[in-house]
């Protein structure tokens, strides 16, 4: 009977392996297609370069992009690299702090959007729809409106943007933390919290005195304008150490989308890598956010045009998102000063008219699998 | 691998599951877990896998307590496949899902290796030419495979299956279930499988523990544990059971025991008609 059982069972086998295709085919198509995720992850680096010389090209003082990227690289290589006493002032200390800014926003927001996605296991997941941002415009709404802040003098706005919409996110792992949360649980805590601090700022404008509402509404929209260096290095420090750490945790993020039990059955401690990627997410998010307003749709869009791209593999998604942000800002840039020179559209703007249009377009053009 | 569950108690709230489990499971034996919906079983093995917390009870892993023993170091010693096919949320392809079951013995990169070896799974279970489709295009019963090849390049000593076969047609179901019996023969790995076709736990399987109302009602060999009466008990059914000189008993339900419409009473004998 055993060796009945047996003897069918290798025979079986042994005719399916006739039919079938060999173990180098497949290994040849694997590689293949992890080359291409690699291959994506160069090109679209390349083109953020080609996208920040153009930005850098742009404004009142006639630069060519070449002049951009000589004056660029003249401060490090002189030697190799020469440029103008102007295109280098203008680059160095106009245009590039603000394309600077926007390559770590996007990075930002493109990395913490398709983090936030997988933990959360919900396609709608993004720094702004879980209240993040929302958090931000209400502490930055109480400085301009209210004058009350923790920190005082330049920083006071920012401080309290900071501060708030890290609150958000301690509310969001607060209740990840509790037993039996769920991703849901997680979800919705999130749009609860966008809703109270919505209405919050609301509450702030309807009573603050004309000048303050509009320099809050004005804060709000996101834009690149108040790009310095100083705030740059802060922005980047943060966002610079927070997309290793979360790196480090991919093979965790690719077994989490395949559902809690199958993860947690895997080695994957569930909840704690939910509050480790929260934590984190939520730091670099407020660190950039502080500074530049709400911008919205990177944090959604990013992570989905790159998934329609390269797949879900986290240790490919997590910085080919980052770079595909970094484009979607540094782009709606470009086209923000452009529209109707001279004047600049906020860049949050842009996002949103660009993000909303282009995201249909997704989904029509192919099925996501998802929605 | 010896496993051991003493005394499992479980229940959400006031409602008790399991109520006093107790089980052994031995190197290269394979465990057949049967009984109605709602007695237990998925319960019984999510207890086994961590994945639910015993409310008293023990289950040792080689004399180790489960609640010692790390969600990682248990996941190198202990694969599960569960009863849903769980489908990934975002697309990944097969060749991917089944290489998470080398996580638990991987670093951040994975090696060539890992991949032959998947590669060498995704052949034994032949599913070799979906390794680059995405799971969610599959069917049922390709994704059950999947998630059986994934416990399989987990590795594991024990290898805990909740109804592995609920999805597949005949020819997968003795497939899947052959395979994992031949796994168990050669690397003296130990299963437990949780599974509703009493005929497929009875030719398989080494010992069947049979449970009703979150109890062992009787365990012990496949001949000893099927039987009319048991079934009866049990399940509610009248059953006949056909023993062939040393083979595994075969069962051929009859009917149910529940109340007959009128229209049905003239077809279905009460009891099985005696050869």
């Amino acid at each position: 009977m055993e060796a009945e059982r047996e003897s069918s069972g290798i025979s079986m086998n042994q005719t399916d392996v006739a039919a079938a295709v060999s173990d180098e085919v497949i290994m040849n198509r694997y590689q293949k297609y992890v080359g291409r995720k690699a291959f994506f992850i160069l090109s679209t680096a390349i083109f953020l370069i080609l996208a920040a010389g153009i930005a850098s090209s742009l404004g009142q003082a006639k630069i060519t992009m070449w002049e951009a990227y000589a004056a660029f690289f003249s401060k490090y290589l002189p030697d190799y690299f020469s440029a103008s006493r102007m295109a280098e002032t203008t680059i160095w200390n106009l245009r590039l702090p603000r394309i600077a800014l926007g390559i770590v926003t996007g990075a930002g927001l493109g990395v913490a959007g398709c983090i936030m996605q997988g933990v959360l296991k919900n396609p709608l997941a993004s720094p702004y729809t879980l209240g993040i941002s929302a958090g931000a415009t209400f502490g930055a709404s109480l400085a301009i409106i209210g004058g009350a802040g923790l920190v005082g003098g330049d920083y006071l706005v920012i401080g309290n943007a900071f501060f708030f919409s890290l609150l958000v996110s301690l509310i969001i792992i607060g209740f990840a933390g509790r037993r039996g949360a769920t991703p849901e649980t997680m979800v919705l805590v999130g749009i609860a919290v966008l809703y109270v601090f919505s209405a919050a700022t609301t509450f702030l404008q309807y009573f603050g005195d004309e000048t303050a509402v509009v320099q809050s509404v004005f804060w709000a929209v996101g834009s690149l304008e108040r790009a310095s260096w100083s705030k740059v290095l802060i922005a980047a420090t943060i966002v610079a150490i927070s997309i290793p750490l979360l790196m480090l945790i991919s093979w965790d993020l690719n077994i989490l989308t395949t559902g809690d039990d199958s993860a947690r059955s895997l080695g994957v401690n569930v909840k704690r890598i939910r509050i480790y990627s929260m934590a984190i997410i939520s730091l670099m998010v407020s660190s950039v956010v502080c500074f530049t307003g709400t911008i919205g749709f990177i944090g959604l869009v990013a992570p989905h045009i790159t998934r329609l791209a390269i797949g879900t593999d986290y240790r490919y998604l997590i910085p080919a998102s980052g770079i595909v942000g970094a484009i979607l800002i540094v782009g709606s840039d470009i086209i923000s000063r452009n529209l109707i020179p001279p004047i600049i559209i906020p860049v949050g703007v842009i996002t949103a008219f660009m993000g909303g249009p282009l995201f249909l377009y997704l989904i029509m053009k192919r099925r996501m699998g998802y929605f | 691998m010896k496993l051991v569950v003493k005394d499992l108690q479980f229940g959400y709230n006031s409602r008790t599951i399991l109520n006093g489990i107790s089980l052994e499971l031995r190197p290269k034996e394979m465990l057949g877990v049967i009984g109605p919906n709602g007695s237990g079983k998925s319960t019984l093995i999510q207890c086994i896998d961590g994945l639910l917390r015993p409310k008293t009870g023990s289950i040792l892993l080689d004399g180790k307590d489960l609640k010692s023993i790390s969600r990682r170091e248990l996941a190198r010693r202990v694969g599960y496949v569960p009863q849903t096919t769980s489908r990934s949320f975002f697309p990944s392809t097969v060749i991917d899902t089944v290489l998470m079951g080398r996580r638990p013995h991987l670093g951040w990169r994975s090696s060539n290796q890992d991949v032959k070896n998947v590669i060498q799974v995704l052949r034994l279970m032949g599913i070799e030419d979906l390794a680059m489709r995405d799971i969610n295009e599959l069917s049922g019963g390709q994704q059950q495979k999947v998630l059986i090849a994934r416990a399989l390049a987990q590795d594991p000593a024990v290898l805990l299956l909740d109804e592995p076969t609920s999805n597949l047609d005949i020819k997968h179901q003795l497939e899947v279930v052959e395979i994992i019996r031949e796994k168990v023969m050669e690397k003296s790995i130990s299963a437990i499988m949780a599974v509703h076709d009493l005929n497929l736990a009875a030719k398989y399987t080494d010992r069947i523990i049979m449970m009703k109302d979150g109890k062992v009602f009787v365990s012990g060999t496949p001949e000893s544990v099927m039987t009319p009466e048991n079934i009866r008990t049990v399940y509610g059914v009248v059953a006949e059971v056909i023993k062939n000189n040393g083979n595994s008993p075969h069962i051929v339900p009859v009917r149910s025991l529940r109340r007959p419409s009128r229209l049905l009473t003239n077809d279905l004998p009460l009891e099985p008609a005696r050869a």
